[in-house]
């Protein structure tokens, strides 16, 4: 009963946006209808519609988690977007330092590592980078709050410009094969890449991208339930969240749970590499990220900054991405930007959620519940 | 080096600063006020867009620039009724806003003009490369007038610090907060408007590039008063116009010129270059007694 009602704000907010999208695209001169079954209708196909939808839900599912770790502490992480871009170039960096020799873009042989290590010390290696990498990333502005109270959404926001500066920089200068037309890196060592889960999945071809980092998330989503309300640090955080100065009050060291939800916050949002860089492009690829440290924040919002939740709201917005694609090639004038049009409108009325109890809570239909 | 420091560079400067200033001083009002407009970045694009479309059907920049105000203070208007009405969290409906904003321009061009995302070039004759310029400067003045000499500014300082102190005293909180928030969509679209028919001749896809942002880091470098605030943006602009001057002359990466309004802001932020106070009621919602 009690997660029906959980669910149930979430899902009005979701219609009432679809219900906004509808009229945008009615005003356009498409119809809503054939415009919704291109964008949510090609996601439940198997293998394809599963297997692209659950990929493109695997880094959401991380920023995701990220988000609502920082905001069960009271702060709002916007700063995933620089987080997974920190992160990800350093875990190109580690497999390509410890890679062995890789096949250029022209086809040649190269070497750019130091040594050659196996698969299994070289994936926990990475693995561990792209999470402390990150989590250094995110301890900065939780630092910052901590030590001198300045805002955490600023200099999150101000962090994401350094970070994407930053790693445009080392990608543009120190990292790319002379004479490649693209921004990236070059190839990471063949031991650092992860499986596609198509090798273990009958059925799944191994085309589909969707590789072990899925399992990562679904693991990583586990542990943040535990941490968050198993453990004595979950159990502080979540205080310092509800109540700064009770906690304190309690014997709670409210500055250090900041920077360690930042921390753990910035981890997570750092493994969105893990998936980007060893389970998909095997690089870094400058300006990869389709805004996913954004789309964290409606995942965790939509998703009541829950792992359960998360999970849901990630594959949402999963669908909504790759259905935009569709969107694109069979309407007429809607393109796959509608897609954001649906998320903002969709963070917006889960913000706004006063709104619904008030000229619908009457109707019992939303009865203020403590959340 | 010598020839690097030009006349050319003085007036890239004021030209790159303008749409900051415009944006910056809008931000103002609005955080001034309490309320937190991250949303600037998306008032920005909504003015460049309707300036573009508008004047492109019109082929009047007046009328397109008025329609980028009335887009702006429209859009203004839904994160002050989430924030103001619905007290929801203000940085969450600034990020909900600049989000849609880069959905909902991109919509429509590809409808409007089938392209993905931006909108047909405009004739040199209908650009207004100046006015904004000089409308940035007569707005800083305006703000530093009304903000420290009339009754409109004094609520408005109040209702930013002390809201309970401002209501006991009769001042209507919510309407000084939803006047402070609409005046910064129209003041951030013109800005963005500077920046579709002042700068350049059309709107491109999310052509603003990150400027909403280093206005407010402006905002904030300039302790949220309007002279410190034109200054910061100049000097942001100063950095942005001779990172472009330099490229190729001097082996310094772009990107590390790039990173300085925003390493600045967290500078001044943490308190090493003087305090930098935010209004003390800034991001709480008022909640009146009953």
């Amino acid at each position: 009963m009690r997660l029906l009602r959980e669910l149930l704000f979430p899902l009005i907010a979701v219609l009432a946006a679809f219900l906004v999208g509808a009229i945008f695209v009615l005003l356009i001169g498409d119809s809503p209808i054939e415009t919704y079954r291109q964008l949510l209708g090609n996601a439940f196909s198997w293998p394809d519609g599963i297997g692209y939808t659950l990929f493109n839900a695997t880094p959401l599912i991380f920023t995701g988690l990220a988000v609502a770790v920082a905001f069960r502490c009271g702060l709002l992480n916007i700063g995933a977007e620089g987080q997974l871009y920190v992160a990800s170039f350093a875990t190109a960096w580690v497999c390509i330092l410890f890679g062995g020799v890789v096949v250029d873009v022209f086809g040649q042989p190269v070497n750019y590592s130091v040594a050659s290590l196996p698969s299994i010390i070289l994936i926990p290696l990475a693995c561990l980078t792209a999470i402390l990498v990150g989590a250094l990333w995110g301890a900065i502005p939780g630092f910052l709050k901590a030590r001198f109270g300045s805002h955490e959404v600023i200099n999150t926001i101000m962090m994401n410009f350094i970070a994407v500066a930053l790693v445009s920089y080392f990608t543009q200068y120190h990292y790319k094969i002379p004479g490649d037309p693209i921004l990236e890196s070059a190839p990471i060592g063949e031991a650092a890449h992860i499986p596609r889960l198509g090798r273990f999945i009958p059925g799944l071809p191994e085309r589909i991208p969707l590789n072990l980092a899925f399992v990562l998330a679904l693991l990583a989503c586990a542990l943040v339930y535990i941490f968050l309300w198993r453990t004595k640090w979950g159990y502080e955080i979540r205080a310092t969240g509800a109540n700064p100065s009770a906690a304190e009050y309690g014997g709670i060291s409210v500055r250090k749970q900041i920077v360690l939800a930042m921390a753990v916050s910035g981890g997570l949002a750092g493994m969105v590499g893990i998936n980007e860089v060893m389970g998909y492009h095997h690089r870094y690829y400058d300006g990869f990220s389709d805004n996913y440290g954004f789309t964290g924040i409606a995942v965790a919002l939509l998703g009541r900054n829950h792992p359960v939740g998360v999970v849901l709201a990630a594959i949402l917005f999963a669908i909504l991405s790759r259905g935009g694609i569709f969107v694109d090639a069979f309407t007429a004038h809607v393109s796959k930007d509608l897609v954001q049009v649906l998320q903002g409108t969709i963070i917006l009325f889960v913000a706004c959620e006063a709104f619904f109890r008030g000229p619908f809570g009457r109707f019992g239909l939303l009865k203020r519940s403590k959340v | 080096m010598k020839d690097i420091f030009t006349f050319t560079l003085l007036l890239s400067t004021i030209h790159l600063a303008t749409p900051l200033v415009l944006a910056a001083l809008g931000g103002l009002y609005s955080e001034r006020s309490g309320v937190i407009n991250i949303a600037l970045e998306g008032l920005m694009l909504a003015g460049a867009f309707t300036a573009a479309a508008v004047t492109h059907y019109v082929g009047s920049p007046w009328v397109g620039l008025l329609a980028a105000i009335v887009a702006g203070i429209l859009l203004a208007g839904i994160h002050a009724v989430a924030c103001i009405r619905f007290k929801a969290d203000q940085v969450v409906t600034g990020t909900a806003i600049n989000i849609l904003m880069i959905g909902v321009p991109a919509v429509l061009s590809g409808a409007l003009f089938l392209s993905s995302g931006s909108t047909p070039q405009i004739p040199k004759a209908n650009l207004i490369p100046w006015t904004p310029v000089v409308l940035a400067v007569l707005v800083v003045v305006v703000t530093y007038y009304i903000l420290y000499y009339t009754p409109f500014g004094l609520r408005l300082r109040a209702v930013g610090e002390n809201p309970e102190a401002a209501d006991a005293a009769g001042i209507n909180v919510r309407r000084i907060r939803y006047t402070a928030v609409l005046i910064s969509g129209a003041l951030a679209a013109i800005g963005g408007a500077y920046l579709s028919i002042g700068q350049s001749s059309l709107f491109t896809r999310n052509m603003t590039a990150g400027r909403g942002f280093i206005a407010l880091a402006a905002l904030i470098f300039g302790k949220w008063r309007p002279i410190q605030t034109m200054l910061a943006c100049l000097l942001f602009g100063f950095a942005d116009a001779i990172a472009t001057q330099m490229q190729g002359v001097i082996d310094i990466p772009v990107q590390f010129i790039q990173m300085i309004p925003y390493v600045l802001t967290i500078v001044v932020l943490a308190g090493f270059i003087g305090l930098s106070r935010a209004p003390r009621a800034l991001g709480i919602p008022y909640q009146k007694e009953r």
